[in-house]
């Protein structure tokens, strides 16, 4: 079946050029129906094979397509080459099953703009490059994927370029990322000159090996620095602290790709890339730390910057960055399995959110803004419906999809085996999080299906539910929200409900192995007794609900006044959250401002009056201001070649004289 | 192969100027037919070339084609001529840029063609010729040459200050090169000394044991005579003036080819000739690299001018080409000849897009614009092509060069290859941040509303360098493939001849890495 692997990102790609070269002159009918049947088939293609994954045995379950050498200077080779083992499988049946569900939806919320030709092209290029990061047999052909879907996203986060605003989100968003893929480069250089490889079936082994016969020391520092390096990759691409300032603005760009992009596929790249690497990073518990240190800061921070914000859009995109948070904290724990289970969950419920907020900013004839809506649950029943399955599910209620993957992580963070103080720190910061995410994310229901209509005449006149190629994917992707959370239970409550087994964890298994076998040997990991772990899982419940509780009383009970009142009594404090703390505008202070006035200062000093003016002029006028002088000699007059004479004449003399 | 291809190749350009000289140029169908002349005559030796494609030999290490004849027989110097995996690709990367940049001046230069197109293919003459000598003589003479037609292509054709463009062009290169040929003289003295043979063969003059100081003098001279053409910080500045100055063909002659130059006199005379010397200079030319990688960028940046920001551009990637050279890794030299190629490729088109709209709008300057995407889509997207092979997007020609030049660099210093990648970033934000000024947003000045989109000729001349963009940056060992033998040759050249007086390039090869006792990978 490896044979077939190619063809995942072809279809995609084929997609792409055909819509992207001729798509101009197709009707939006042959465009729609090129761009969802060429995802459609690559996910029949995955799930093929899929079914003869499954059909291997568990320990071999690895298949490589190798297209072509592509680089090979000196000992340095790379090959295009795609590599499916149970990781990437699952990733890509997320990425491309979720592809597919949004390309649908697009066809219903796209279809009349006028440039829906460029958008399904540029759609389907998204999906080829996200193809080529998660199938890519090595650092390089991920790092091809890397950087093409930030490439797609700046595309479609500036898709209206029109709107200058829009070009400017999408320059920054790549830019950013460029920041962090200069670390993940630097990254893959030092791992290449240490173990002579970027491919991943030459680069884990070996480090597992040269561990074994003590050739690596655990946490040496090379280790680190590789591990940190490729992080810097990550806090760029999955939005974390100090890189996340793109993703809200990244909000730019049309809803669906808000959906497919910026919550449940892209950004989520970076979490897969550390989990790819586990290996490496088992070696490396200070990275981890640095890992989950970051990501629960970042789960934190951002779910706080959510409470405030009246853009509907940019209360998913600060829970995107938070629920990112949550990945990392897994993956940064050593649970690698349930950061990987986390990021499923969420394509599923943060998908189906972003693609109910789109059929509300739909409905409202493109208003994004929360203060205007309210009561829309009557109107709209399956968006309200799915958008309430889905919001229940990032709370972390039971028995939905969020509360198994949220509480898997935060429970392993309390047991983090090779820093557990830190890990109770960080299962601390996770918990309070929770309970502010299911704040604000109540918040927004209720602002936005409840209540009275806050909105123009005109807007209420025109909201409807939307068609049904857009509602499909919300009932499809709400149903998973719902029981999504079930390939991973946890084996407490496996047991209790008559031996559910595991079924993510013990396929991913493989994968994690040589990790697993680090941790155990190094860490000597404690098993966190079974009734701590209940009530560890009842609190984050009850933390959920006070936090549910809490936005209905403010925003339903109380209703208007009380958010005003909390607003002016709270101002400072207010200011602070709804400006998002100010990062953006420091960021502009400190980096912006200084390089762009050092490099006019550069230009208009350096260049144009040190090197040009005085270095290169300068000789040019000295020489000019000489042969002036020199020119007074020859200036054609006979009076003055007779003064010159005589002078000369005298000064004989006198020479002779006085000799 | 016993023609002598590369004198076919270096000299059939010139076969198009008496027939040029016939025409007149008073009618514009006379002009059509002298630009059809040019246009042919280019191509012929463009398919001529082609011919070394099939024939090249990457299997060999040294020179091949080589024509050897006397010429000034009491001096010792020879019509000599070789080719190898390094002059390969830019030999063929002249012979396919002249053709498209001919075909780009055939509206935009409408008085004294004839000039023009004779000017034109002088130059290619010789700029094949320099890439091809192996006599130093007859390398100095080609070198001399070429600044003719470029200084009257910038002083006749260039802009409003193309006087003072064209002679700062020429003075720059002219002081350059005098020294060099000073330190020639001198060179050919040392290897008359010793074997009493007097010879300007560059095979024979290879291995000549200088007295040091003598080498490193020598190597400051050529050093001088090369940065000045790659340009090197601080010796840049004549490039943007001469850039905006020229018409377009000339600024895509300049930087597609003539930087190149610079680089190319690196590996071929300036290191081989002097090893020691290029010992000595190694740290200075590698902070010098690092420095106009981000320095370039920096000033890029905030032009207002979008020719001036491409021709800031070049001194950033420039440096990443000469950065490559001194790390003397393999992955460095290579990717360094080859971002050579790329830069040839995609800052010329990035010229000959500017030409473009500037033929159209008679303004440059990036505030004029805004909002031309909507205006001209197929433009705006070859340019976007463009801009993203500039930034190095992975599938471009542009990453895999800085990758490879990156790659090396970072095994034997680490702190350049982290200040050098820090470009990477400064590339994108030039780029995109002058691509959306100039292509987004509304259309605010209505000057821009009814610019046509590119015609069938332009697309004739810019489709072949977006193929060439993917081509490389998908299959780049087709041409990796053709200097490994060379590049392995040049390496052993310059570090083991350099070890003996001066070990700092060995020490600075031994890679240390801390907690780890792997041994290094064997190259």
């Amino acid at each position: 079946m490896e044979k077939y692997i190619f063809l995942i990102p072809l279809f995609p790609l084929l997609g792409f050029l055909i819509n992207g070269l001729f798509g101009k002159k197709f009707g939006k009918g042959l465009i729609s129906f090129i761009a969802c049947t060429t995802i459609g088939f690559s996910f029949l293609v995955a799930l093929f094979i899929w079914k003869d994954l499954l059909a291997m045995e568990p320990e071999h379950r690895i298949m490589v397509q190798t297209l072509w050498e592509w680089m090979a200077v000196g000992s340095f080779k790379v090959d295009l080459a795609f590599m499916i083992d149970p990781l990437s499988m699952v990733m890509c049946l997320i990425v491309t099953g979720i592809s597919f569900l949004i390309h649908i939806y697009s066809t219903g919320y796209m279809w009349d703009d006028e440039s829906y030709w460029r958008y399904m092209a540029y759609l389907n290029m998204f999906v080829f490059f996200m193809c080529m990061l998660i199938l890519g047999a090595n650092y390089v052909v991920m790092f091809v994927g890397w950087e093409g879907v930030g490439l797609a996203s700046y595309l479609l986060i500036g898709f209206w370029y029109q709107g200058y605003d829009n070009a400017i989100a999408g320059k920054k968003a790549f830019v950013v990322n460029r920041i962090g893929d200069f670390g993940f480069v630097l990254g893959m250089f030092l791992m290449f000159w240490t173990f002579g490889s970027l491919s991943y079936l030459d680069v884990f082994p070996k480090a597992a090996e040269m561990y074994e016969h003590g050739a690596l020391a655990i946490n040496s520092p090379v280790m680190i620095a590789i591990c940190v390096l490729l992080f810097i990759g990550a806090t760029g691409k999955s939005a974390q602290i100090p890189l996340y300032v793109w993703l809200p603005d990244a909000m730019a760009g049309p809803t669906p790709v808000s959906a497919l992009i910026h919550a449940a596929t892209m950004v989520t790249a970076g979490v897969y890339m550390v989990a790819r690497t586990n290996v490496l990073y088992t070696l490396a518990p200070t990275a981890l730390l640095v890992v989950s240190l970051i990501a629960a800061a970042t789960a934190l921070f951002a779910a706080t910057m959510g409470i405030l914000q009246n853009d509907i859009k940019k209360v998913l995109a600060y829970s995107t960055v938070s629920q990112l948070g949550y990945m990392f904290i897994g993956v940064g724990v050593t649970a690698y399995w349930a950061g990987i289970f986390h990021l499923m969950t969420h394509a599923f419920f943060k998908a189906c959110l972003f693609l109910c907020s789109g059929s509300v900013i739909h409905a409202m004839s493109g208003d994004q803004d929360m203060r205007h809506m309210g009561g829309l649950a009557k109107k709209m029943p399956i968006t309200y419906i799915t958008m309430l399955f889905a919001t229940i599910a990032i709370a972390g209620l039971p028995p939905f999809a969020g509360f198994f993957s949220k509480d898997e992580i935060l429970g392993k963070a309390f047991a983090f085996p090779y820093y557990p103080m830190a890990g109770k720190f960080i299962w601390f910061l996770g918990t309070v999080g929770a309970g502010v995410t299911a704040f604000y994310m109540f918040r927004l229901i209720f602002m936005t299906f409840h209540g009275e209509f806050r909105g123009t005449e005109e807007q209420a006149h025109h909201v409807h539910e939307s068609p049904l190629n857009m509602t499909l994917p919300l009932m499809i992707l709400a149903t998973f929200s719902l029981i999504g959370g079930w390939f991973g239970v946890p084996a407490i409550i496996g047991e209790k409900l008559g031996d559910v087994p595991n079924l993510l964890e013990h396929f991913l298994e493989p994968v994690f192995e040589h990790s697993n076998h680090i941790v155990a040997a190094v860490a000597h990991p404690h098993h966190v007794p079974e009734p701590l772990e209940w009530s560890l899982m009842t609190l984050s419940v009850v933390v959920a609900i006070i936090g549910i509780c809490l936005a209905y009383y403010i925003y339903m009970v109380r209703g208007k006044e009380l958010p005003e009142k909390l607003a002016k009594q709270y101002s400072w404090h207010y200011q602070l959250i709804y400006n998002k703390y100010y990062v953006d505008e420091i960021y502009e202070l400190m980096i912006v401002w200084p390089i762009y006035h050092l490099s006019v200062l550069l230009w208009k000093v350096v260049d144009a009056f040190m090197i040009d003016g005085i270095g290169v002029n300068g000789p040019g006028w000295l020489v000019k201001r000489l042969s002036a002088g020199a020119r007074l000699a020859q200036n054609g007059y006979v009076q003055t070649y007779g003064a010159f004479m005589l002078m000369g004449l005298v000064a004989m003399v006198c020479f002779y004289l006085y000799r | 192969m016993n023609a002598p291809i590369l004198t076919y190749v270096t000299f059939l350009p010139l076969f198009g100027v008496p027939f040029i000289l016939a025409m007149s140029q008073k009618s514009d169908s006379g002009k059509n037919i002298i630009r059809g002349i040019a246009l042919f005559a280019s191509l012929i030796t463009f398919i001529a070339s082609l011919r070394i494609y099939f024939a090249f030999d990457p299997s060999i290490a040294g020179f091949q084609f080589i024509e050897d004849h006397p010429w000034i027989n009491s001096y010792g110097i020879h019509y000599h001529m070789g080719m190898d995996g390094l002059s390969f690709w830019l030999v063929l990367l002249t012979t396919f840029l002249t053709p498209l940049t001919i075909l780009s001046t055939w509206r935009a230069i409408d008085s004294r063609v004839k000039e023009f197109q004779i000017s034109m293919l002088v130059l290619e003459t010789a700029m094949l010729g320099t890439f091809v000598a192996l006599d130093l003589f007859l390398f100095y003479v080609f070198w001399e040459i070429m600044l003719i037609p470029m200084y009257l292509i910038i002083g006749v054709w260039g802009g409003e200050r193309r006087i003072y463009a064209a002679i700062k062009f020429f003075l720059y290169t002219a002081v350059g090169s005098l020294l060099m040929l000073v330190c020639i003289i001198g060179l050919v003295y040392f290897h008359h000394q010793q074997t009493g043979e007097m010879t300007f063969n560059l095979l024979s003059l290879y291995g000549t044991s200088i007295p040091r100081f003598y080498e490193i003098m020598f190597f400051a001279a050529f050093a001088l005579a090369f940065a000045i053409k790659v340009p090197m910080f601080p010796l840049h500045t004549w490039l943007p003036d001469a850039h905006v100055e020229a018409p377009t063909a000339g600024s895509v002659i300049l930087a597609g080819i003539l930087l190149k130059m610079g680089t190319y006199g690196f590996f071929r005379f300036a290191m081989p000739l002097f090893p020691a010397g290029s010992a000595y200079f190694t740290p200075l030319i590698i902070t010098l690299s690092i420095i106009g990688i981000i320095y370039g960028a920096l000033v890029a940046m905030v032009q207002p001018d979008i020719k001036k920001l491409v021709a800031y551009s070049s001194v950033s990637h420039l440096g990443y080409c000469m950065l490559g050279l001194y790390v003397l890794t393999r992955q460095g030299v290579e990717g360094s000849v080859l971002q050579m190629i790329n830069h040839g490729i995609s800052t010329g088109a990035l010229f000959l897009l500017v030409g473009v709209v500037y033929e159209r709008r008679h303004t440059r300057l990036i505030k004029e614009y805004g909002g031309i995407a909507r205006i001209m889509p197929v433009y705006s997207t070859i340019f976007m092509i463009v801009t993203l092979s500039s930034i190095g997007l992975p599938t471009t020609n542009g990453f895999i060069g800085e990758f490879l030049i990156l790659l090396g660099t970072f095994k034997v210093n680490k702190l350049a290859a982290v200040l050098a990648a820090s470009g990477v970033i400064l590339g994108a934000v030039y780029m995109l941040w002058m691509v959306q000024r100039v292509f987004f947003g509304e259309v605010t000045n209505p000057k821009n509303e009814n610019i046509p989109d590119l015609n069938l000729r332009e697309l004739a001349y810019l489709a072949p360098l977006v193929v060439l963009i993917f081509w490389i940056g998908l299959f780049p060992n087709f041409f990796l493939k053709k200097m490994h033998v060379s590049v392995d040759h040049f390496i052993s050249q310059v570090k083991v001849e350099a070890a003996a007086p001066s070990p700092q390039v060995h020490q600075a090869a031994a890679i240390e890495l801390p907690g780890v006792t792997v041994a290094m990978a064997k190259e």
